[in-house]
């Protein structure tokens, strides 16, 4: 009787904890709409620069029937994803070839880590002459930004494989291929994904710094425009689209890393170190 | 005794140090960019050679004002990452103090620190203009996160029993913070400092390249519009040198704190 006593209280108690959760995230909704309704309507600022949230939900709806913005966003898209794609799988060899021989990690690591801390857009003027202002050089960009984090989290990865995997591996003496395919890469699994998480954020960034530098095309060119217009509310709904696109990457790479494959499955049955 | 051939190969040779190989590979790939530039394998205005790239440094301190320019951007840093540091940790103490905010807001917290936050730039171009405020809201916006989370993380793992210690001394609150809570968790704090202060840097030398206004981005931005390119790859090099200088240092500094916890 009294166990089940304690757990109503238990249970109630946490019921009253989510309920509070739910209450402070709500206020804090209110309060942020609130502020940037006050700071739009008291004259503080220039007419115009904090526009209300009526006329931003208006540019999203003009915004969506403008064809030009579709054109604009599969640009975006498209360079992120193929800057994604080579700076990741560039970023998965160099981090095995790191992580592989402990002399190479040791040389060239210390290199890695220093310069993947360094603000990758000043590169973008060398970029830009080496690829042109069109989509070469954005996607150059995506993929140099996000290749950092990926080698070094692979790297970093390989050195966390139980020893006992890798010494089955010589024993049935697998070529580097296979021990790479059936040891690394599946072992490598959690180390890639937070590699991938993070380069998605980076590429995003990175294409879309260079758009809004230089560029004829894209959601950061059009941003620009629309700021040179002064169109702030369409300018703010870009944005909007723009940080649903970098939330809504990691979220589907996050869900996809988690997939309960086969691959997965070893992973998850890897003994902890 | 090992034997006496040994004796006659150089140490380097028996032992391969890391560091001499790795300057030894930056060495080869500067001997062998000056080649190819040189011999014109690649185009000296695209590529040109390091030896037309370093001498370019020192023309940079004296006539583009390149100390000027790295102290502003270094100002705009500091100012960027102390506004953090002090948001940040006045926002993790309240998410450590009050553990309804902790739980509703602290994923939150770690949404933002993971979303691209330089993009906002133009919001606050158009709030604070096209000068140093932008670019040092910026830097604050980018280092506050993990400033909250660093501080939040140390305080929420200071070990209770030093706590229950300071009140069995009876402490006042003041003094629990003072000489319990603050010490005990300022190693996770500064690693959070740190990354705030890269963040900060990253996000100041973004931004300034981009609004074209400020220190070294600006002067990367004038130096490519102008077509100056031994200039400019002078320019992007010191940027990175001192980048790291600067992450090197910060990191140095971490690891002896940790160590004389």
């Amino acid at each position: 009787m009294v166990a089940v006593g304690q757990m109503n209280e238990a249970r109630r108690a946490r019921r009253l904890r989510v309920s509070s959760v739910t209450t402070y995230r709500v206020v804090a909704l209110v309060l942020v709409f609130a502020s940037w309704e006050i700071a739009g309507a008291s004259g503080l600022f220039f007419r115009g620069v904090i526009p209300s949230t009526v006329l931003i939900a208006q540019a999203f709806v003009r915004l969506f029937g403008d064809p030009a913005f579709y054109t604009h966003f599969a640009i975006t898209l498209f360079e992120i994803v193929v800057g994604f794609v080579i700076g990741s799988s560039i970023g998965v060899i160099v981090g095995l070839a790191l992580g592989i021989n402990r002399f190479t990690g040791e040389v060239f690591e210390p290199m890695l880590h220093y310069l993947a801390s360094t603000p990758k857009v000043v590169f973008l003027p060398i970029l830009l002459i080496l690829f042109g202002i069109g989509v070469g050089s954005k996607i150059s960009l995506g993929a140099m930004s996000c290749f950092f984090p990926m080698a070094l989290s692979v790297a970093a990865g390989v050195r966390t494989i139980n020893p006992m995997f890798l010494r089955v591996g010589q024993s049935l003496n697998l070529s580097l291929g296979n021990r790479i395919r059936k040891i690394y890469i599946p072992a490598l699994t959690p180390p890639i994904a937070t590699g991938l998480r993070l380069g998605f954020g980076i590429a995003t960034v990175g294409c879309l710094m260079s758009e809004i530098k230089l560029s004829n095309h894209g959601l950061g060119y059009a941003a620009m425009q629309s700021y040179n217009r002064f169109d702030i509310p369409t300018m703010l709904a870009l944005l909007l689209v723009i940080f649903t696109l970098a939330g809504l990457g990691n979220y589907l790479i996050g869900r996809l890393v988690r997939l309960p494959g086969p691959t997965n499955r070893r992973v998850t049955a890897l003994p902890p170190r | 005794m090992p034997p006496f051939e040994e004796n006659l190969m150089p140490a380097w040779l028996l032992k391969p140090n890391p560091i001499s190989a790795r300057f030894l590979f930056l060495a080869g790939l500067l001997a062998v960019w000056e080649i190819a530039s040189v011999a014109g394998l690649m185009s000296r205005f695209i590529v040109p050679p390091p030896s037309e790239i370093f001498p370019t440094i020192a023309l940079l301190f004296t006539d583009y004002d390149l100390t000027g320019s790295f102290l502003r951007t270094f100002g705009e840093t500091f100012a960027a990452a102390g506004l953090g540091a002090l948001g940040g940790m006045l926002g993790g103490w309240w998410l450590h103090h009050n553990r309804v905010a902790g739980k509703a807001y602290t994923d939150w917290v770690a949404a933002i620190a993971a979303a691209p936050l330089v993009l906002l730039f133009p919001l606050f171009l158009v709030i604070f203009g096209r000068n140093a405020a932008t670019i040092v809201a910026m830097g604050t916006v980018a280092s506050l996160p993990p400033v909250v989370l660093k501080t939040k993380e140390g305080l929420d793992n200071v070990r209770s029993v030093l706590v229950d210690v300071g009140r069995t001394f009876g402490l006042t609150r003041w003094q629990q913070v003072k000489m319990i809570m603050f010490p005990a968790s300022l190693p996770t704090i500064f690693t959070g400092l740190r990354l705030g202060l890269v963040f900060a840097l990253i996000n100041v030398v973004g931004v300034e390249y981009l609004i074209g206004f400020g220190g070294m981005g600006l002067l990367i931005a004038e130096l490519g519009d102008r077509f100056e390119i031994a200039g400019m790859y002078a320019a992007i090099l010191f940027v990175i040198l001192t980048s790291i200088c600067f992450f090197y240092l910060t990191e140095k500094l971490e690891t002896w704190l940790l160590s004389a916890r």
